[in-house]
């Protein structure tokens, strides 16, 4: 596995705003990349940095090997990019548009016929290429730009806030298109969100953004370990039926630290995710579970409050 | 850059905006020959059979003004309606960071916009030319000799320059101010400036300069001061010029002193002595088009590029 982007330090300065500060980000071949953020953090500073669309103050980035500032055009011909809510030539056919585009990637006329066919059939609009652009919604423009996108046959693809402004089955459905291109053609995938729970599912790996600053980058699950690090697990739990000896088990379950009587339970003081343990006690005791609750902040009630500071 | 080019071209050739300019144009060409070809055949005696075809030109006949007048008025609105949507027209539909998100130089796409905006007006020119010599030619019953040909073709290339310069503008106020609106109305208002009201301007500045004009010599030299500061308008420097080349017989612009006319020979001049006097006005729009044009290629060069 080869890495496709990297930065180090990477700082770009609006006259006296920092856009972007000190960014360290690496995405690696084959894999979903969510960048996170509010809006406003700097996603699409840094996106247009990694393109060389914009130079950065200082710092340095690294695109499939090359440097986008110097060597930008090599850069483009291995990415594509989708910028947040894309513009078509609306008086010309979808098809039309991204012949363009293909032409403009100086792909050989029938190969381009061929190619553009072929990516209209992969993000569902076969029917319409012959379609003028201003007739679309703007879930099909969405498409349309994710099929132009892989017309250059790109190793690489970076989306800006693909969801955006669109209904929440048709942003599932362009998720899923994302998801099929990454898992079917191995396609590296880079995309620019503010909706957390909306793309999370199909990012192997996120990174959040805020002010410009790189908050923490990983996987998912040790998202979660790395902003709860030293935190402690609590819960709640509540039951109702013969709750004997159950005090005594519950303080027997690894990474249960403390145990406080509450009115229907008992409120647990935990190093650990001890829900599945708990669970299969209670069921194994046979009492009658009300409810377990986490009282602790979760992932996204993490992610809110860094978005609210920001 | 010839995609860019290609695609830019097809795209003139198919709005709306070029069939009004193309209509335009001919109904204006086909009434303006008619009725100086209609004049000249009724004054057939007064009139040097060489420059008929010239004369088709520049003479206004019954009608308001002349073709080589009308093109220089309506010239600048061709270039201006060419250009001042082309790069703001591609930020407003958010295109452009797509299409510099393709591997292409940057320079490619404001440079094939603009041949390709001057390849339009070149046919646009061309085409109302042609028209003039074919209804010349039923009209008159001869045809062109060489150096009318040889005129009408400078005059052409003049004319290109000339409209390539409000095009250079439109596209340089796009880029500035990019918005569509904000760029057509600075580029409208430059362009009635600099053709209405520098005259203004250069008399009354000229009026101060030389403030008590009774000689002749110091009428001659307030008119040298105006003519000065009118050529900062591209539009006195194409009328000037193409009153020159359209017409063998001119030998100065504006006014001349007894002393100084006094000997001269009332023949035609040779193509090559008309070219010699525009020489200057030809070298000043032809670096004007390339200021403006440069300028628009510096800033695109170092714009950065956002999708909204």
């Amino acid at each position: 596995m080869s890495t496709v982007v990297e930065t180090k330090n990477l700082t770009k300065r609006y006259r006296e705003k920092l856009a972007v500060n000190s960014l360290n980000l690496t995405v690696q071949e084959g894999e979903v990349f969510g960048f996170l953020g509010p809006n406003g953090a700097g996603k699409t500073t840094t996106i247009l940095m990694l393109l060389g669309l914009t130079e950065p103050t200082s710092g340095l980035v690294s695109v499939c090997g090359f440097n986008p500032t110097h060597q930008s055009l090599e850069v483009k011909r291995r990415v594509g990019y989708l910028p947040e809510s894309p513009g078509f030539y609306d008086d010309i056919s979808a098809k039309e548009n991204l012949l363009y585009m293909a032409r403009l990637n100086r792909i050989p006329e029938d190969e381009a016929r061929r190619r553009t066919t072929q990516v209209l059939d992969q993000v569902g609009l076969p029917d319409d290429a012959r379609r003028l652009v201003r007739e679309f919604s703007r879930g099909m423009k969405q498409r349309l730009g994710i099929a132009e996108v892989l017309v250059k046959n790109p190793k690489a693809i970076i989306l800006d806030e693909p969801t955006l402004g669109i209904d929440p089955d048709g942003a599932i459905r362009i998720l899923e298109l994302i998801k099929s291109l990454n898992r079917e053609h191995g396609l590296t995938v880079m995309l620019s969100s503010h909706q957390l729970q909306q793309v999370q599912e199909i990012c192997s790996r996120v990174g959040i953004i805020v002010k410009g600053k790189l908050i923490v980058q990983g996987q998912m699950d040790d998202l979660g370990k790395s902003i709860l690090k030293g935190r402690q697990w609590n819960f709640l739990l509540e039951v109702s039926g013969n709750t004997d000896g159950l005090e005594r088990d519950l303080q027997s379950i690894p990474g249960v630290d403390e145990i406080e009587p509450r009115s229907h339970g008992w409120f647990l003081r935990c190093t650990q995710d001890v829900r599945g343990e708990v669970v299969s006690l209670v069921t194994r005791k046979g009492v009658r579970l009300l409810q377990l609750r986490s009282e602790d902040p979760t992932l996204e009630e993490i992610y809110l409050k860094y978005f609210r500071e920001a | 850059m010839t995609v860019v080019f290609w695609k830019e071209l097809a795209d003139h050739f198919s709005s709306r905006r070029f069939m009004i300019l193309l209509i335009i144009i001919i109904l204006s060409g086909l009434w303006a020959t008619y009725a100086t070809g209609q004049a000249i055949r009724q004054n057939t005696d007064t009139i040097p059979p060489q420059y008929a075809f010239l004369l088709l030109l520049t003479s206004s006949g019954e009608t308001l003004f002349s073709l080589a007048t009308f093109l220089g008025f309506f010239g600048p609105l061709v270039g201006i309606t060419l250009g001042f949507d082309s790069i703001s027209g591609e930020y407003a539909r958010g295109t452009l960071s797509r299409v510099l998100s393709q591997p292409i130089y940057r320079d490619s796409l404001i440079n094939g916009k603009f041949l390709a905006g001057l390849t339009t007006v070149a046919v646009l020119w061309g085409s109302i030319l042609l028209l003039v010599i074919g209804l010349g030619i039923t009209l008159l019953g001869f045809a062109p000799n060489g150096e009318e040909i040889w005129r009408m073709l400078i005059f052409t290339t003049v004319g290109i320059f000339y409209v390539g310069f409000w095009l250079a503008l439109a596209m340089l106020f796009s880029l500035v101010f990019q918005k569509t609106v904000t760029a057509a109305l600075a580029s409208i208002a430059v362009w009635l400036f600099l053709t209405l009201f520098v005259s203004v301007f250069s008399s009354a500045i000229s009026g101060m300069i030389v403030p008590d004009a009774t000689t002749p010599e110091a009428i001659a030299r307030r008119s040298d001061v105006e003519n000065v500061i009118d050529r900062i308008s591209p539009s006195t420097l194409f009328s000037e010029s193409v009153g020159i080349l359209l017409n063998p017989a001119a030998r100065v612009f504006g006014m001349a002193l007894q002393s100084q006319a006094e000997g001269i020979l009332p023949t035609p001049l040779a193509l090559g002595q008309s070219l010699n006097l525009i020489w200057p006005h030809l070298t000043t729009m032809f670096a004007l088009v390339a200021v403006c044009f440069g300028i628009s290629y510096i800033i695109f060069m170092r714009a950065e590029i956002r999708a909204s």
